[in-house]
């Protein structure tokens, strides 16, 4: 087991050194550093001096790939690939377009961000096995009919309006909670109620029905009707017998996304000014900083291949197939 | 003259292909059941009854044309306007040609500021007054302001009326065929009923929307007084680009990368596997944004390519739909994998081997319409998954270009009014009706596809209504 | 012995799934008493399973108890409360299904599994139901029973877990167990075991037991009393003996008829024409009437009621026939159990395939560079030779690989050693297109008739596919021609060209793989269990067509099977084969009459034959 858990591990390599090469292609390649330059000058300002001398202030002036002017190691060092892309691997993310040092926005922002992606991480799971599970045990009557109707209704909501319709409601009208903003003391809970709450709901629909099917799936199995041929209760039956099963491909699924929480949610955190990793996307997206966007491609692959890690770990720690082998 | 935007061609590309499908599929029995099943199904036939008004709308609204202009060019020819129309435009002309100078309510007769107006005054002198002006067209034709109520209840009701004349007149076609009780009960093998109520619902609110909108802004008009239903028909095609093209750029390599991984295993499959987790592992939004600012630095850069901001606005569109392509694949591949892994083991895989059938010809004839109800089924569920992604992408700002009209361009320019007092509701609220009733009904189709087709998930889809 | 148990009477149960709705049991009456096995004998779709789902009315979502009572002790289980119901369930009644592998939660231990009846229905508490759960598992034959207690479902063979689903059944010490088709998703050495311990624990406790199968064999073993199900309703219920002895229904008459053995190599095996009739009919005439070679006018007209043909107050045999009705009871068997001639043993003439220590090993990789640390030796070393027009069956148990090596023959699986040698020539060593050119002589008919033909194609185009990959006919009209041909050749009518794999029954499917493989006109066929999905009436239809197109075309298989019943009627060769390995090899007559090796002599002894009963009526007859 621990075998498999270090290869899948060192599998992680040849992703990340593709993901590396895929960044360095679109935004070095596809985006030549003239065309930055251009970019960051503005119109008016285009001279070929003044594209050389940002070029050179930046960085940008060295080869791509090998550096033939330069002298042993420096060779390989000294270029564009080297400066911009393999000292990514060492969370070496450079300076911003304003200068300041992404990594250490990255260090103080991804704590906002988890404070309310956690949250409505495990608040949407629990939420949402609790409706499947009220919809599979009363299967087949209105109440699951009805149910299945409000998830479709729910899923068929651009997130856009669960965020605009909650702070219209509850803090423009009811006045319950501060319609944006954020604060690290002990009052930040009146500012992440809301965010919460509605990344929670605007999960329901898909993640409900979904973990539904997972439930019916399960119910139609064989060992269903053996516990119920030797005189379990249903409710023994759907609690003990179905939710077991059942919870194997939803946790294991749930948790490959446990590390991108840290990336924080764009859109919620735009909308209520939550100082997370999620609006300094958008902010670098909408300034066109490209070495932010690049560095958060980065971070996001790395994350997520920690995900896919933690995915193969938690099979084995929940499925009894997987662990004995 | 006529002109054929990318999007434009690869939409009636998409057109011709679906009526040769529907052609395919009738001389099919493995198809012609289970659509059999889709157009038993009440909701899935009264989510296409809205499906189909949507398309309406998007088709006219594809058929793109440069009108000419009252003056010749220098040598005598035709000379074209730089502005790009569509035949719905020109059906819809009072909707774009009545343009307000601001905001103004739902079928408001004043706009919805004060501004300082010059009015007479007694003895000749001009007064600075602050007050709501009279809208350039929304209740121009009224003598009396005060008799706006009755007008639109009039107009109302005339439409109304039209609508339940066409809807009768869509009864008496049904009850021809069906008798009127068997209808609605349920006697029929298609859902008329479903579907009659469907038709019903549409033609009561279109019915005195079409007799207002002429006359009035039946859903207020935006910031730069544009009449907001005209904003609101204009996204649908938006959205259907985006829901369908995207489908279409990325179908080819979902359907021959997934195939040849679950064949042909071994390295080929592992060099897939590896592309599709290189994709995978990057979040979609950034690697979208990462496309589009590329794809946005080079439009820029080559302005002049495109004769007018409409074809510029387009091949952002397209390059949309390409990265939303791109980021994509990687889901239906990874299923068509898996389950072709399963296929290549069955019988009739090793029995084609046995006669030393080539894998080309294997996987053509023997893989690939074996797993085209995933792909069938896929195609309806991402759709309107990708709208919903259009509108979140626009308001981050890789979306659709700023220029084009669309849901997500709608609620973006929308949203800043928020916190007006009192609220600016009705562009949200039109964006927010418009969208979801197209999700919803998209959805609703989705799940009847998806019964129909696999049978493992029926007790997961919907029940029949 | 007298005491009645369970009395069921009028029972019909019906399903409502896409389309019309099933009488899957339209009127059943049965009475098991105390302490005996009640057997119901039927083929697939006969509705056995059904009624036992209804008794424990444990029925899928989409059926119904439509009429009906069903009385434990004179308690009506259909008219008690779900919550009285599930005390009765595990309780006074008890069921083991077919699937052990699929019947047990895969993740709870089995300990707890069984754990579970037990603080369910009796009052042990704490430490006394860990003991009695280990006593449980040991009482089933599994050793080491305090360990096994805490291992999951997937740690056990499919012969413990079934083991393991029996302890549980009979944890609560039951009155009545309903056993669905036990044994048979075993293998035939372990279901000699399964109903050994079933035998064994009914000694002891006292039990009844309500066995449902489709095998005779086993019902002439277990069984007191039969009950024969056909088409949702039972045609015959008799004793054991009387039963055995002297079938009165013409389909009881026909089961036994179609079972393959030794005694009938010469002639054919006994058909039963037709299918069963879809069961969303109601029916006003004998169900079998469509299939019964003495049906007449009466039959097709009114639906035939009990009559008794057999002696006995308490329980004689009865059965639902107009003729019997007419004509009182029928004699003891006979036609089925003429011995036939002494088979033809041809002169062995020179081999058309000779296989020579083919081995096909696959490897096993473990740790962090999948490093090979071993192989899974599925094939080791197997010899053997098939003249033309022999047929040579290679016998064995699942995981012995035999299929393994029947596909590492035909080279759709590549041999690790050894040598294959087809007509003079070696197949091993052949280029991918030299190979493609000889294709066409050895051919493959596979076990599952649902999953060898592809669903979306035509029967035309799943015909000609061989014959134009492989050439064999030049041009359309001509591949037409013979599409016309092979259909002819397997029985099956013209216009199923145009039609698709689903619109027909599984027999027929086989058919149609046959012609698929006879197509391309080969000289040799793998029959990789060509008959086991297949119902007994069917499979004699296939065996039949198999033997005469050997007769008319010279054919020779390589007749890969489980079922000893079947090489007996079929076989010239035999070699029988285990872990991987040919163990015994001969003349079919040799190898089955004095098996030399012992585990060809245990997987003889662990068929159950009807042949012991059919002696003991020989010898009452004469």
């Amino acid at each position: 087991m621990i075998a498999y858990i270090v290869r899948r591990a060192l599998y992680a390599i040849p992703i990340l050194i593709g993901v590396n090469l895929l960044t360095f292609f679109l935004f070095f390649k596809l985006n030549t550093p003239d065309d930055m330059a251009r970019l960051q000058l503005g119109a008016r300002r285009i001279t070929a001096e003044a594209v050389e001398r940002w070029k050179a202030e930046h960085g940008y002036d060295k080869p791509t790939w090998y550096n033939d002017r330069a002298t042993g190691l420096a060779r390989v060092t000294s270029t564009i690939f080297f400066e911009k892309s393999v000292r990514l691997f060492v969370f070496d993310f450079g300076n911003a377009d304003d200068g300041r040092s992404i990594r250490h926005e990255i260090s103080t922002r991804m704590w906002p961000s988890l404070a309310v992606q956690l949250p409505v991480f495990l608040v949407g799971l629990a939420v949402n096995i609790t409706f499947a599970l009220l919809m599979a045990f009363f299967r087949g009557t209105y109440l699951d009919f009805w149910g299945v109707v409000l998830c479709v209704a729910m899923m068929s909501i651009s997130s856009l309006f669960y965020i605009i319709g909650g702070q219209y409601v509850f803090s423009k009208i009811w006045n319950l909670v501060p319609i944006s903003g954020y604060s690290s003391g002990p009052d930040a809970f009146k500012f992440l109620v809301l965010p919460v709450a509605i990344g929670a709901v605007s999960g329901i629909g898909s993640g409900a029905r979904w973990y539904r099917t997972i439930f019916l799936e399960e119910i139609g199995k064989d060992y269903v009707r053996t516990a119920r041929a030797k005189g379990l209760a249903e409710t023994v039956v759907m609690f003990r017998h179905v939710l077991k099963n059942g919870l194997i491909p939803i946790l294991t699924g749930a948790v490959v996304v446990i590390p991108t929480l840290f990336l924080g949610a764009l859109i919620t955190e735009s909308f209520f000014g939550i100082p997370g990793l999620g609006s300094y996307t958008i902010d670098a997206i909408q300034n066109q900083d490209f070495l932010v966007v690049r560095s958060m491609v980065f971070l996001g692959a790395v994350l997520y291949i920690v995900g896919l890690l933690l995915t193969d770990i938690s099979y084995t720690v929940a499925d009894p197939r997987v662990r004995f082998e | 003259m006529p002109v054929i935007l990318w999007t434009d061609a690869l939409v009636f590309v998409l057109v011709a292909a679906l009526a040769l499908y529907s052609w395919y599929a009738r001389r099919q029995p493995h198809l012609r059941r289970p659509w059999g099943r889709v157009t038993q199904s009440a909701a899935g036939m009264a989510a296409l009854v809205v499906l189909v008004v949507y398309v309406a709308i998007g088709l006219l609204d594809s058929l793109h044309y440069r009108p000419a202009l009252d003056r010749k060019g220098e040598r005598g020819e035709t000379a074209y306007s730089t502005e790009v129309r569509s035949v719905f435009d020109a059906l819809a002309t009072p909707l774009w040609a009545h343009r307000e100078r601001t905001y103004s309510a739902p079928l408001a007769t004043r706009a919805f500021a004060r501004e300082t107006l010059d009015v007479p005054g007694p003895g000749g002198k001009t007064l600075q007054v602050r007050e709501y002006p009279r809208l350039a067209w929304g209740g121009a034709h009224l003598k009396e302001e005060s008799d706006r109520g009755r007008d639109i209840a009039l107009r109302a009701a005339g439409g109304l009326a039209v609508a339940v004349l066409v809807w009768a007149g869509l009864g008496t076609l049904v009850s021809r065929r069906h008798s009127w009780r068997a209808v609605w009960s349920g006697g029929t093998g298609f859902p008329w009923a479903a579907v009659l109520l469907t038709a019903g619902a549409l033609l009561a609110l279109a019915g005195p929307m079409l007799a207002l909108c002429g006359y009035y802004h039946v859903l207020g008009t935006d910031k730069v007084g544009r009449d907001v239903l005209y904003l609101a028909m204009k996204s649908v095609r938006t959205a259907l680009v985006i829901g369908t093209v995207t489908t279409l750029m990325l179908l080819p390599f979902a359907i021959a990368l997934g195939i040849m991984a679950g064949y042909f295993r071994g390295w080929i499959d592992d060099v897939i596997q590896f592309v599709y987790t290189v994709i995978n592992s990057i979040p979609g939004v950034l690697l979208i944004a990462a496309f589009i600012l590329l794809a946005q630095v080079f439009l820029d850069q080559h302005a002049g390519l495109f004769p007018t901001s409409v074809q510029r606005a387009d091949v952002r569109l397209l390059v949309l739909c390409g990265v939303l392509g791109i980021t994509g694949w990687t889901t239906l591949a990874r299923l068509l994998r898996g389950e072709t892994l399963k296929l290549r083991e069955l019988e009739f895989v090793q029995a084609a081997q046995a006669f030393g059938v080539r894998d080309t010809r294997i996987m053509t004839r023997h893989v690939l319409p074996n797993v085209m109800h995933i792909v069938l089924i896929s195609l309806a569920i991402d759709f309107s998954g990708l709208v919903l992604a259009e509108a979140v992408l626009s308001y981050v700002g890789v979306g659709v270009d700023p220029s084009m009209i669309s849901f997500g361009t709608m609620i973006n320019a929308a949203r800043l009014e928020m916190s007006r007092e009192p609220m600016v509701w009705w562009t949200l609220g039109a964006a927010f009706v418009f969208m979801f009733a197209l999700v919803l009904a998209a959805n609703l189709f989705a799940d009847a596809v998806r019964d129909a087709f696999d049978p493992r998930t029926r007790v997961g889809g919907l029940l029949p209504v | 012995m007298s005491e009645l148990l369970l009395r069921v009477q009028g029972l019909k149960t019906v399903l409502y799934g896409a389309g019309e709705p099933v009488r899957a049991v339209d009127g059943i009456d049965l009475e098991i008493r105390r302490g005996e096995t009640f057997a119901l004998v039927g083929e697939s779709g006969s509705g056995k399973s059904m009624t036992a789902l209804s008794i424990m009315r444990l029925l899928p979502e989409t059926g119904r108890i439509a009429a009906g009572t069903v009385e434990l002790e004179g308690t009506d289980l259909l008219a008690l409360p779900e919550a009285a119901m599930r005390v009765v369930r595990g309780r006074r009644v008890a069921m083991i299904f077919q699937e052990p592998g699929t019947s047990l939660n895969p993740v709870l231990t089995v300990g707890y599994q069984i754990r579970e009846v037990l603080q369910r229905h009796t009052p042990l508490k704490g430490a006394a139901i860990d003991a009695r759960v280990v006593e449980l598992i040991e009482s089933v034959g599994i050793p080491d029973a305090g360990r096994r207690a805490t291992a999951y479902p997937f740690q056990l063979s499919g012969g413990m877990k079934q083991r393991v689903m029996i302890a549980m059944a009979l944890a609560a010490g039951p009155d009545l167990l309903i056993a669905d088709e036990p044994t048979t998703a075993l293998d035939v050495t372990i279901q000699a075991q399964i109903l050994e311990l079933l035998r064994d624990l009914q000694k002891k406790t006292g039990m009844s037991m309500l066995l449902i199968t489709h095998d005779l064999g086993i019902v002439s073993q277990m069984a007191q009393r039969v009950a024969v199900m056909y088409a949702g309703h039972l045609v015959e219920v008799a004793d054991r003996e009387r039963f055995f002895s002297a079938p009165q229904h013409p389909y009881s008459r026909k089961l036994f008829a179609a079972l393959p053995d030794a005694g009938k190599r010469g002639g054919e095996l006994s058909v039963i024409k037709g299918q069963v009739p879809p069961l969303t009919a109601d029916f006003r005439q004998c169900r079998f009437a469509e299939r019964c070679d003495f049906a007449f006018e009466r039959c097709f007209r009114e639906d035939p009621g009990w009559t008794r043909t057999g002696p006995g107050p308490d329980h004689p045999q009865i059965v639902r026939c107009h003729l019997r009705e007419e004509k009182g009871p029928a004699g003891a068997m006979d036609e089925a159990q003429a011995i036939a001639a002494a088979a033809r043993e041809a002169a062995t003439a020179k081999p058309l395939l000779s296989v020579r220590d083919l081995k096909v090993h696959f490897p096993i990789r473990k740790g962090v560079l999948r490093r090979t640390v071993g192989w899974v030796k599925a094939v080791d070393g197997v010899s053997l030779e098939i003249g033309a027009g022999r047929t040579h069956a290679l016998v064995g148990e699942s995981g012995s690989g035999k299929t393994t090596a029947g596909k590492a023959i035909l080279q759709l699986i590549p041999a690790t050693a050894g040598e294959v040698v087809f007509d003079g020539v070696e197949l091993t060593k052949l280029a991918r297109g030299e190979l493609r050119a000889r294709r066409g002589d050895f051919q493959i008919i596979f076990q599952d008739p649902y999953s060898s033909l592809n669903p979306r194609m035509r029967i035309a185009d799943i015909l000609s596919e061989g014959m134009t990959a492989l050439g064999v006919e030049s041009g359309a009209a001509a591949r037409s021609k013979r599409v016309d041909e092979l259909l002819e050749q397997v029985g099956l009518p013209r216009d199923s060209r145009e039609r698709y794999p689903h619109e027909f029954s599984g027999g027929q499917r086989q058919r149609i793989a046959i012609a698929r493989a006879l197509a391309v006109r080969p000289r040799l066929i793998v029959c990789d269990e060509p008959t086991s999905a297949l119902d007994v009436s069917v499979q004699a239809q296939i065996l039949n067509l198999l033997k005469s197109l050997q007769r008319d075309l010279g054919l020779s298989y390589l007749f890969i099977t489980h079922n000893i019943a079947v090489v007996e009627y079929l076989a010239h060769e035999v070699s029988v084969m285990y872990l991987g390995r040919i163990v015994e090899h001969g003349p079919a007559r040799q190898v089955l009459e004095s098996p030399a090796h012992p585990y060809t002599q245990a997987l003889l002894a662990a068929v159950p034959s009807v042949a012991d009963d059919v002696e003991k009526r020989g010898k009452r007859d004469a």
